[in-house]
């Protein structure tokens, strides 16, 4: 085995690898081969840093210096300068709000979070499952197998409280024990990577940067309810997660720790990987189950719950990743480790993708309760361009809009119940004041209309109606009547729709309605759109 | 279509079924993953396509349609050589995606939906990429571009001629 | 791999590839001036010969970085030695053998190597 001096993390998450993180690499690759310094430098392609709006990002150690926005115009003197001297280079530090050169870790950026799931992400190669197990990868796995029975397990999932981190937050030790009592065999894992939620990329950057801790929370998932066949289902426009993914699969089955009488313990777990095709329906279980049975991705009715009747009608656990990334920490250190992050009705941390109109836009992790004022300033460095917040929507589309009078209120399930909104997936896009609602809600109805399955009813109809309505209302023909009529197509879509799209379908449009209703009024009663982006005229509202 | 002609694509499209058959398995649930790798040489299914899966895989010629037409990124219509994919999504969408909708549109000379006369592009819309602290975003084939200019998306897409 | 122990033995093993990517909070680090002046000097070859030293005795906390020239470019090739609660040691005039002396004496038994140490005008601030 040869040491290196020196290892140097070049991002290769989608993120980064969009500012031309590859050419990077491989022009630094080649330099240091150019200059001899192969034996001491060693160049490692890692996950997401998380501060995407700065990338490509570079990481020397054992320094620790954090290099920003690296071009490969920037690689000779990174290797003349930094390699071959020890110096520096300023000019590509990150830059804080008081353009100081600072070193990335001491920012709020990095200071505010509390990184559980993302552990590893930005840490490891995802393509060298050694240096995964170099950082515990695996133990919880170990330690599961060694001491602990299925049933401990569950009981750990339990006690921890983690909530689903898909979108609807059930109980994740609920469904673990539901499908450890289930009966029938076999029993399926099915770990749900088909993240379709506008404004949500953090599945796509754990599975890229850290793909083992979700093939290993995916075994410990196998052991504790008796399945020894797991599925991933990755959505199909995920290429390079895809193919991370079934490199670190086959790693993992190299290594021992999927396969047959893993570790000597006499439990087997093998993981499939699979591709979607399109369909963001697919991401509610019941359609995903469908689609891996190679059928239309059209959700079940339920009850039977998959805990019962899921894959093939056998019972299946089927989990988010980020809920799987969580299993092996709390297994190694404890539920009440866990529930000791986050705030009481909501444990643990949340991944959330930060988005739009902000300063720091990337990928974060966050204790549970963590306001979102202390998110939308301090992490994410506020608003630029002088503008204001507007609003932020969270858990994406389907999510609320939650308006600046609520900035302070707490990130977790209940406390956004209460305001309308949903903790959902982990989208958080934020809108500034240059940004007009019913543009937004116009763009929110295109969506669902085409991506309804068209299955039931209610879903089907409801989003081309409310598209309709919201068009109208944009373009300076809409009515008060069509605001009552928008409320009550909402109330039907909620109760009667079969799945998870339909009910939460309405929500930004109710929430948009609830905290911004002047400026629908502003363009049915005096055509008018702050933004411009309507078919109306400019200008403000009538308050 | 000329018969003669018709015959020998059948017989070709038969073959490369039945090899995409073989590589996948037999089994219903590898229908999805059948259905990719035949879209992979045309990027999009012909009947006879279909036909030839629902034979081999024994299953209904309605249900395999119903499966290829269901998923956004099958097409059973003719698409160019490369499918250029918009994000609309609302990150991208306050990002400014609809002037680089409008820029692809005009370069290409096509509608959302269309394919140019050359057969060398098609347009289409998506949702989330999930690239979106990097918006605007637009997706060539499997390659995903972001921080989009409209100058940018153009300067892309002339890379593709 | 067939057993826990097993996975114990490629999690160390791997650990220690890894080691460079940890904190350097109570490691002792060895630093090598590699200004041009100390490249020219041989002060790569003491680099090289430090992280071979270090890593043939598994001296797993020792931290080897590097600096920018201290400013006494005719002592070079030098290196500091910091280890945590004890003042900082500047070795000077190095070469590849004496590099693996002071590993063998100064990390390892913690014996300060006299001959090769260099006294610098202004004290540590500068170097």
């Amino acid at each position: 085995m040869s040491i290196h001096r020196s290892h140097i993390l070049v991002c290769s998450g989608s993120n980064c690898t969009l500012r031309a993180s590859v050419p990077v690499r491989m022009a630094l690759r080649a330099a240091i081969a150019d200059q001899g310094l192969d034996k001491e430098f060693k160049v490692i392609e890692t996950g997401c840093f998380g501060l995407c709006q700065e990338g490509p990002i570079m990481v020397i150690y054992p320094e620790g210096i954090h290099y920003c926005g690296v071009q490969p115009d920037d690689i000779d003197e990174i290797v003349e300068t930094h390699l071959k001297k020890g110096r520096v280079v300023n000019r590509l530090l990150y830059r804080g709000e008081a353009e100081q050169e600072v070193t990335l870790p001491s920012t709020p950026f990095y200071q505010r979070q509390h990184r559980v799931v993302l552990r590893n992400v930005g840490a490891v190669d995802p393509e060298n499952i050694e240096e995964s197990l170099a950082r515990d990868g695996y133990q919880g796995l170990a330690k599961a197998l060694d001491t602990m029975s299925p049933r401990d397990v569950v009981q750990t999932m339990l006690d921890s409280g983690l909530q689903g981190r898909g979108g609807a937050g059930f109980p994740a030790g609920r469904k673990w024990d539901f499908t450890l009592r289930a009966s029938g065999e076999p029993k399926y894992v099915v770990c749900n990577a088909d993240e379709g939620e506008p404004g949500t990329s953090k599945d796509r950057l754990i599975l890229e940067g850290d793909p083992h801790a979700v093939i290993e929370g995916m075994a410990i998932a196998g052991y504790a309810v008796g399945a020894s066949q797991g599925f991933i289902y990755i959505r199909g426009e995920y290429q390079l997660s895809l193919q991370r993914f079934r490199k670190a699969v086959e790693q993992a089955r190299e290594y021992g720790l999927l396969g047959s009488d893993i570790l000597g313990s006499g439990f087997s777990f093998n993981v499939e990987v699979r591709s979607g095709a399109g369909a963001y329906v697919c991401g509610e279980e019941t359609a995903l189950l469908n689609s891996l049975e190679g059928r239309r991705g059209e959700p079940r009715y339920k009850p039977p719950f998959p805990a019962n009747e899921g894959l093939w009608g056998k019972p299946t656990l089927i989990n988010n990743v980020e809920t799987l990334a969580n299993a092996a920490p709390i297994l190694m250190h404890g539920a009440q480790w866990y529930r000791s992050l986050g705030s009481e009705d909501c444990p643990g941390t949340k991944v959330f993708t930060l988005s739009g109109d902000v300063a720091n836009r990337g990928l974060i992790e966050v204790p549970m309760g963590i306001t979102l004022r202390e998110i939308v300033e301090d992490i994410g460095g506020g608003i630029p361009g002088g503008r204001q917040f507007k609003m932020a929507q969270i858990g994406g589309t389907s999510g609320g809009c939650i308006p600046a009078e609520h900035l302070d209120i707490p990130i977790d399930i209940p406390h956004l119940d209460d305001v309308g909104a949903s903790l959902g997936s982990g989208a958080l896009l934020i809108v500034d004041d240059s940004h007009c609602m019913v543009d937004l809600s116009k763009t929110f109805l295109h969506f669902f209309a085409h991506e309804s399955c068209g299955q039931c009813t209610p879903c089907r109809e409801g989003t081309m109606l409310m598209r309709k309505l919201v068009d109208g209302i944009a373009a300076g023909s809409g009515t008060r009547k069509d605001l009552e009529l928008l409320e009550r197509i909402t109330a039907t879509m909620r109760k009667a729709s079969l799945c998870g799209l339909g009910q939460t379908a309405p929500t930004p449009v109710l929430t948009a309605l609830r905290y911004f209703s002047d400026e629908y009024e502003a363009h049915i009663d005096s055509g008018r759109c702050i933004s411009g982006a309507c078919g109306v005229a400019v200008g403000g509202m009538k308050s | 279509m000329i018969m003669l002609c018709s015959c020998r694509e059948v017989k070709i499209v038969r073959e490369d079924v039945k090899e995409a058959v073989q590589r996948c398995g037999r089994e219903k649930h590898q229908l999805l993953e059948i259905l990719g790798q035949l879209q992979k040489g045309t990027n999009f299914l012909e009947r006879d396509t279909l036909v030839a899966v629902a034979e081999e895989l024994d299953l209904p010629l309605a249900e395999v349609y119903g499966t290829a037409t269901f998923y956004s990124l099958y097409s059973t219509k003719p698409r160019g050589r490369y499918v250029v994919r918009v994000c609309e999504s609302a990150p991208c969408h306050i990002d400014g995606a609809a002037d680089i909708l409008a820029a692809v549109k005009a370069h290409l000379g096509v509608a959302v939906d269309e394919t140019t006369d050359n057969s060398q592009f098609t347009l289409e819309t998506t949702s989330c990429l999930g690239v979106c602290s990097v918006g605007p975003a637009m997706m060539i084939n499997d390659e995903v571009y972001g921080n989009l200019t409209p100058d940018r998306a153009v300067e892309i897409l002339q890379s593709y001629n | 791999m067939k057993s826990m122990q097993e996975l114990e033995a490629i999690r160390q093993k791997a650990k220690k590839a890894m080691k460079v990517r940890e904190g350097q909070e109570n490691a002792i680090v060895v630093s090598v001036a590699m200004g041009t002046c100390g490249i020219a000097k041989g002060a790569r070859d003491v680099m090289m010969a430090l992280v071979d030293e270090t890593a043939k005795r598994g001296l797993d906390s020792v931290v080897i970085t590097q600096s920018g020239c201290a400013g006494f470019c005719e002592k070079e090739p030098m290196a500091k030695v910091h280890m945590p609660g004890q003042p900082e040691i500047n070795y000077g005039y190095l070469d590849a053998n004496r590099a693996r002396d002071i590993v063998a004496r100064h990390l390892v038994h913690g014996e300060i190597v006299h001959d090769y140490v260099v006294q610098l005008p202004g004290g540590e601030d500068r170097a």
